[in-house]
């Protein structure tokens, strides 16, 4: 039986298509999860929140997303220990959810940024296992609101749990000790700003992106 | 009745608006210790009671309208 990935589409998810022909490339199986549906978790492998501009980006980015019907199912996937990956936009979604610790607000520079960068991975996260700790990775970030914010508190807990996933090697928009990707206690739900499906071959750039993907869905 | 809800950026979040605008009103002559920037949300309820309404505002406020780690609000009553 092929291994089928659940991707979440809302109305103004725009990586939609680029996360599809990533997990094929990957030699999965891609099977969309419309923003009104409601799902079995046993018919799949793993979950993929894209990125774009989910409801436009009103009231808060992620914030209405948060909200849709296709959420109270990722919530129970999330609850039984599925994986779950947010990106970008995905990501917003994920912490307004309350599956992801933070906030992610605008750019320090209050500008928008797209640009190749490094990363470097602080902890592992729960089936990311081809990334290892300390390794650097390069890929693409394209944001306006992805600086990540979270209280002291909630940062010394993150710490203690090993939630900080990534980072950026140079801070370029703010983000609390330069923050660039999460997970939950569990580490099963991650979410990251970086756009692992736009770095999948090398004539897109770098290829970096694949040893993410691949790891969540093996 | 109507009820405004009034959100803020937290002091302690960065409000790169709020520092734009700031900034601009610096290059006009026009200095303030401080400007931040957020949001107003008038809700119209079907409901005559101010308690009531204002309860109902404030469960709405709470669901979706506000992200407590990094915005504050408040409820006002629309008179008008």
């Amino acid at each position: 039986m092929k291994k089928t990935v659940g991707i979440l589409r809302f109305l103004g998810t725009n990586c939609d298509r680029d996360v599809w022909q990533s997990v094929e490339a990957l030699g999965l199986e891609a099977q969309w999860l419309w923003f009104e549906d409601q799902f079995r978790c046993e018919d799949f492998t793993a979950f993929i929140v894209p990125g774009g501009f989910s409801y436009g980006d009103y009231l808060r980015c992620g914030a209405l997303a948060a909200k849709a019907p296709v959420m109270s199912s990722l919530r129970e996937a999330a609850a039984k220990g599925y994986p779950v990956l947010g990106i970008c936009n995905g990501f917003q979604i994920l912490t307004e959810a309350g599956l992801l610790p933070g906030a992610l607000v605008r750019n320090e520079s209050r500008k928008f940024i797209d640009k190749w960068v490094e990363l470097k991975i602080a902890n592992l996260a729960g089936w990311a296992t081809a990334l290892r700790s300390g390794e650097t990775l390069r890929l693409p970030v394209a944001h306006g609101e992805g600086r990540f914010y979270v209280e002291d508190d909630e940062l010394k807990r993150m710490h203690d749990q090993g939630q900080v996933w990534m980072t950026y090697v140079e801070n370029i928009n703010g983000s609390v000790e330069a923050i660039a990707g999460v997970s939950n206690r569990s580490k099963n739900v991650c979410g990251m700003m970086p756009h692992p499906e736009r770095a999948m071959f090398s004539w897109m750039g770098g290829e970096d992106g694949r040893s993410v993907l691949n790891s969540l869905l093996r | 009745m109507k009820i405004g809800v009034k959100i803020l950026p937290k002091n302690e979040v960065l409000d790169t608006q709020g520092r734009t605008v700031e900034n601009t009103l610096r290059a006009h002559q026009r200095e303030v210790n401080q400007c931040r920037v957020g949001k107003y949300v008038q809700l119209d309820i079907n409901e005559s009671d101010e308690t009531k309404a204002l309860a109902r505002a404030k469960e709405i406020a709470e669901f979706v309208l506000y992200n407590p780690l990094i915005e504050t609000y408040e409820l006002e009553v629309v008179k008008r």
